[in-house]
């Protein structure tokens, strides 16, 4: 019985950690990211659509930039035909970066937001904004 | 029977989810009712049973553990085995949740031929729950990066150490791998093992198979089949914010992950699960063992009315002269 406290205090600590998401922000909305496609190359564009559809991308850019690496690192080809039969350069710098040129406002928008931290610029140079 | 109900049982709560939330698309009832629902019952559940075990006297200590107690000064005592102070106590109790040491002590007995009767060294049990449960929280403390904006430092820290491989360009979390090995670990462990398939229940195999399947689910996410992750962030956001909004394009992969989820947090409380909160309340761990340094009275003890011979006598005295009992005084 003289335990009673302790473990009650055990139990709210508990609760406060596991709650920890909810009062960190104390109700306050989290703003969702808006990547901006505000950039000359884009603006230029006729139709204004990526290498694939919107959707795709959003989820699956990664896992293309990960077969255009293998593509053209391991395979020695450089086209990439879309499902649209339009054909490509595969090249980061040459034809991902020449529409989204904007790395701060595009590409760090959601990997920020997320935490997400890709090794790009490992190898490839970062893009300098003017 | 007990294996084969609990398989199924998950396969139809993939039903469930796949035919909500992936066919009738009812993403709001998925994605943020029974996520808010199982929370809560998670969290009411969990006070509830601790209140009640709370509530429960353990007025003695437990002096029949593993190690020396403390006594003469030339006796060397153990005071992490058999503490006499609460700073021992605590120390066991944390030896216990973060290391599982009982289980470290694990041994197997069997009987050969003679008859001779021999003990092996097990630790396989012991490594195979260690790597479970710690995998288990890395990934919990991995996933606040979706319930939190900024993310904090420690996530990302631990993201890093956690992804040291890649897997193509992506980083390989180690505790997805562990993971999968522990668990599949520890239900082949009872199916094998003939003595702990015969004692295995429905409530052992179902958490098993839960699990499986979240990390499954969520592995499939990650590697192979992904869905729209900032959407993913966005609809965590509104949960943990208490503005619900579900965005468009989440693919039902995420729902059946979440679901499970929100399945299993809310048998926790009412299942064998909950040993996360009972083993801080074991008492051979918990409790000093200095019953011989120091007096424990019983808290609740009350008067109790006793009648002493005295009194019997003052009551029944010419009776018992009549039958001729002797008496004390005349």
């Amino acid at each position: 019985m003289n335990d009673f406290r302790y473990i009650i205090t055990g139990l709210v600590l508990f609760i406060v950690l596991v709650t920890f998401p909810l009062w960190t922000r104390a109700g306050k909305a989290a703003p969702a990211p808006v990547p901006s496609l505000e950039t000359q190359a884009i603006q230029q564009l006729e139709e204004k659509q990526c290498v694939e559809g919107t959707e795709y991308m959003r989820a699956n850019h990664m896992s293309l930039l990960e077969e255009w690496r293998n593509q053209v690192v391991r395979e020695g080809k450089r086209t990439y035909v879309a499902g649209n039969g339009k054909e490509y350069e595969m090249s980061l710098q040459k034809t991902c970066l020449q529409c989204h040129s904007n790395k701060s406002q595009f590409c760090d928008q959601c990997h920020n937001y997320l935490g997400v931290q890709p090794d790009c610029w490992t190898c490839h140079i970062e893009p300098k904004e003017s | 029977m007990g294996m084969a109900f609990s398989f199924f049982s998950v396969i139809g709560l993939m039903l469930v989810a796949y035919l909500g939330a992936g066919l009738a698309g009812w993403h709001y009832l998925f994605g943020v009712i029974i996520p808010y629902v199982a929370f809560a019952i998670f969290l009411a559940g969990l006070a509830y049973r601790v209140v009640k075990w709370a509530r429960a006297p353990v007025p003695f200590r437990i002096p029949t553990t593993a190690g020396q107690q403390k006594s003469l000064p030339w006796i060397k005592a153990s005071p992490l085995e058999n503490p006499s102070t609460t700073a021992g106590a605590v120390g066991r109790v944390a030896l216990e949740v973060l290391f599982f040491r009982s289980l470290l002590r694990n041994t197997r007995m069997e009987l050969h031929r003679g008859p001779r009767l021999a003990y092996h060294w097990e630790k396989w049990l012991w490594l195979g729950g260690l790597l479970f449960h710690w995998s288990l929280l890395v990934i919990l403390l991995r996933h606040l990066r979706f319930f939190t904006d900024p993310v904090p430092a420690f996530v990302s820290w631990l993201e890093g150490l956690d992804g040291f491989f890649r897997f193509g360009l992506q980083a390989l979390y180690l505790t997805d791998i562990l993971i999968v090995g522990a668990v599949t670990y520890l239900f082949l462990r009872r199916v094998v093992i003939p003595q702990v398939r015969y004692i295995s229940l429905p409530a052992d195999y179902f958490p098993l198979f839960l699990i499986l399947g979240i990390a499954a689910t969520g592995i499939l996410m990650r590697y192979f089949f992904r869905v729209d992750i900032t959407a993913v962030k966005e609809l965590a956001m509104g949960l943990a914010t208490f503005r619900p909004f579900v965005p468009e394009g989440i693919g039902v992969l995420f729902y059946i992950h979440l679901f499970f989820v929100c399945v299993l947090v809310s048998y926790f409380p009412y299942s064998k699960l909950v040993h996360m909160a009972g083993i801080f309340l074991s008492p051979t761990r918990n409790l000093p063992n200095d019953s011989r340094a120091r007096r424990h009275i019983n808290p609740w003890n009350y008067p109790v009315k006793v009648h002493s011979y005295e009194e019997y006598e003052e009551e029944f005295r010419d009776k018992m002269k009549m039958a001729g009992l002797p008496v004390e005084k005349e």
